[in-house]
């Protein structure tokens, strides 16, 4: 029977694991049929949003068929025949839709309607000035919120308890366009310690992490300040007392390395979420990452390519962020794993 | 009830009776320009200075108050209504509707950045007020859903409403006489967090420039408006008063949402 159970948690294991990735699947299936099905809602042509009003029919076509917008753009569609009159059509495999897929397994997102760039090119280019982004605010919330919390979880209900407390509500409060525009003025205008925008120098990541990280910090301060209380209640904290530790020998040798199991979690969760709310920490410091990319030559210049290739890579890389920590967590934590 | 959530309730009370009277809470017009007059701080003329057109700030963030509580009453309702009903529908009746929504709207829908989703959709359907509440309701309705989906799961095996059935009782009449008003809780606490929840997305996508277009007095407008360098040198009061009504809200309905819940489950009380 014991035998059993081994395999069977290995079976259990590996079903879980297959889960996973399946449903992850789905997810990324989901995504890019979005991204593809999405620029059929385009008011107007997005021909003529780039050519302009002025753009002869012979331009329009050419744009339409460099860009495979001559295409049907799915299985099926309901064209109107010269009557007026809607009628169901079959196009096959011979689709935009299909088109899509193919070229993205081999790596190709489409032309920038615009610049004619390929647009895996332009994101490559972008990519790792959010990732060096979202990481910085990582380090920076990391930073706060390990010794805030500690410090209120292991005085509670004391003043500093209470403090700690109401700056990480008001952290969480505070959305990124009205401290990042607020730290601006402080540290570039007023006291010109920092450039207000650009990523020219080392220390201009300095505003836009903290701007990004602060709602984090915030998070994570509440789940340390919780997570030291709630293991300051444990026996082996009682008997490490008993046996004469310090205080600050119980915390950090003991509390510090169970109560941090969670936040470990929540950071890689929030991996995900510095990567999509990175866009608008991008747009107050013009960062040159991907979010500014979308927004400003993407949406802004009506590249519809160039945004199907945006919200497809940054969706992905937060859902595997998101998948990857809960399967290392599982793995880390085994009691997780049997429930 | 916690002293937070009241002060919750005060907050939002006030915005209420702001955003309904306006036009006789802020005298000055919001929209005429004045550019002799711009820049000004706050004096007792212009409560909360005028902007870089001379316009008047309090005017402005007054009436922004109607947006933001527009915006985040008509997702709420309609994303409650909408993620209700399916999530009703689903957990009552099981079937291929539930596993339609329990294996794949839920955990695709959750598994997808809320924030993003909407700017994708913005992108493509245009920018506006309309498309953005559209955008709000369309990733908003799956979290009450599946709320609801759980609570009637477990709410149709309670005796009484074995008793409802025993008595004859239609299954539409079980579901919405019998089951929902008792499921109806923690839907409460999860509208006033989406209430949060859609004034920040709206001033976020607005902010971008992808919500209310730009003479409307969203506060994310005004924020936008009012970040550049020479402005924010000139007149930093421009960014900090919508800035505050912002945050205000915000913290206003998550005070009420958490008070809420620690007041409705008491096993969850905060540590």
């Amino acid at each position: 029977m014991f035998e059993n159970s081994g395999l069977g948690s290995f079976k259990h294991h590996i079903f879980g694991f297959l889960r996973r990735v399946g449903l992850l699947l789905l997810v990324v299936w989901t995504v890019v049929s979005l991204v593809t099905l999405l620029i059929e809602l385009v008011p107007g042509d997005p021909a003529v949003a780039i050519l302009g009003d002025q753009a002869t029919p012979e331009q329009i076509a050419q744009f339409r068929a460099h860009h495979g917008l001559d295409r049907p753009p799915f299985f099926f569609s309901f064209p109107e025949d010269a009557g007026g009159a809607r009628h169901f059509a079959w196009h096959g495999a011979d689709n935009r839709y299909v088109d899509y897929w193919v070229a993205l397994l081999k790596g190709d997102m489409g032309r920038s309607f615009r610049t004619d760039q390929p647009v895996m090119d332009l994101i490559l280019l972008r990519y790792p000035a959010t990732i060096e982004l979202a990481l910085a605010s990582l380090l920076i919330a990391v930073a706060i919120s390990i010794p805030l919390g500690v410090v209120a979880g292991s005085n509670r209900g004391t003043w500093i308890d209470n403090f700690s407390s109401v700056v990480a509500l008001i952290g969480i409060s505070l959305p990124s366009f009205v401290i990042g525009p607020m730290l601006v003025y402080v540290f570039a205008v007023k006291l010109g310690w920092f450039a207000p925008t650009g990523s020219e120098e080392w220390q201009d990541i300095v505003l836009p992490a903290v701007t990004l990280g602060a709602a984090l910090s915030a998070i994570l301060t509440r789940m340390v300040r919780s997570s030291v209380i709630e293991e300051l209640g444990e026996d082996y904290v009682r008997t490490a007392r008993a046996k004469g530790l310090g205080e600050r020998k119980v915390i950090y040798k003991h509390v510090l390395k169970n109560g941090l199991i969670p936040v470990v979690t929540i950071l890689g969760l929030q991996l995900g979420v510095l990567l999509a709310g990175a866009i608008i920490t991008e747009k107050i410091f013009s960062w040159q990452g991907l979010g500014l990319l979308l927004i400003d030559d993407g949406i802004g210049k009506r590249d519809y390519r160039l945004v199907q290739g945006c919200v497809l890579v940054i969706s992905v890389t937060y859902i595997l962020a998101n998948s990857l920590t809960d399967m290392i967590y599982r793995w880390l934590d085994p009691r997780i794993r049997v429930s | 009830m916690n002293r937070l959530a009241i002060l919750g309730f005060i907050i939002v009370g006030v915005l209420l009776f702001v955003a309904l009277f306006a036009p006789w809470i802020a005298t000055q017009d919001l929209a005429t320009i004045n550019l002799p007059m711009r820049y000004l701080p706050p004096s007792t003329e212009h409560w909360f200075g005028t902007d870089a057109l001379g316009r008047d700030v309090f005017a402005r963030v007054v009436y922004g108050a109607r947006i933001s509580l527009r915006v985040g009453i008509v997702v709420v309702l309609v994303s409650a209504v909408v993620g209700t009903v399916l999530g009703a529908l689903a957990g009552y009746f099981g079937g291929w509707i539930d596993r339609l929504m329990s294996g794949y709207v839920f955990n695709v829908f959750l598994a997808f950045p809320g924030l993003l989703l909407a700017i994708a959709l913005v992108a493509f359907l245009g920018a506006g007020l309309n498309k953005l509440i559209l955008a709000l309701c369309i990733i908003g309705w799956v979290g009450y859903a599946r709320l609801i989906r759980g609570q009637v799961l477990k709410i149709r095996e309670y005796d009484f409403v074995q008793a409802a059935r025993a008595l004859g009782a239609g299954d539409l009449r079980i579901l919405f006489v019998h089951i929902l008003p008792n499921a109806i809780q923690p839907l409460i606490v999860q509208a006033s967090l989406g209430m949060a929840g859609a004034v920040l997305a709206e001033a976020s996508l607005s902010f971008l420039g992808l919500g209310v277009p730009p003479p409307a007095p969203s506060w994310g407008v005004m924020i936008e408006d009012a970040r550049g360098l020479d402005r924010l040198q000139a007149a930093p009061h421009v960014l900090i008063f919508p800035g505050i009504a912002i945050v205000l809200t915000v913290l206003a309905f998550n005070f009420i949402g958490d008070g809420l819940r620690e007041y409705l489950d008491p096993r969850q009380r905060k540590r």
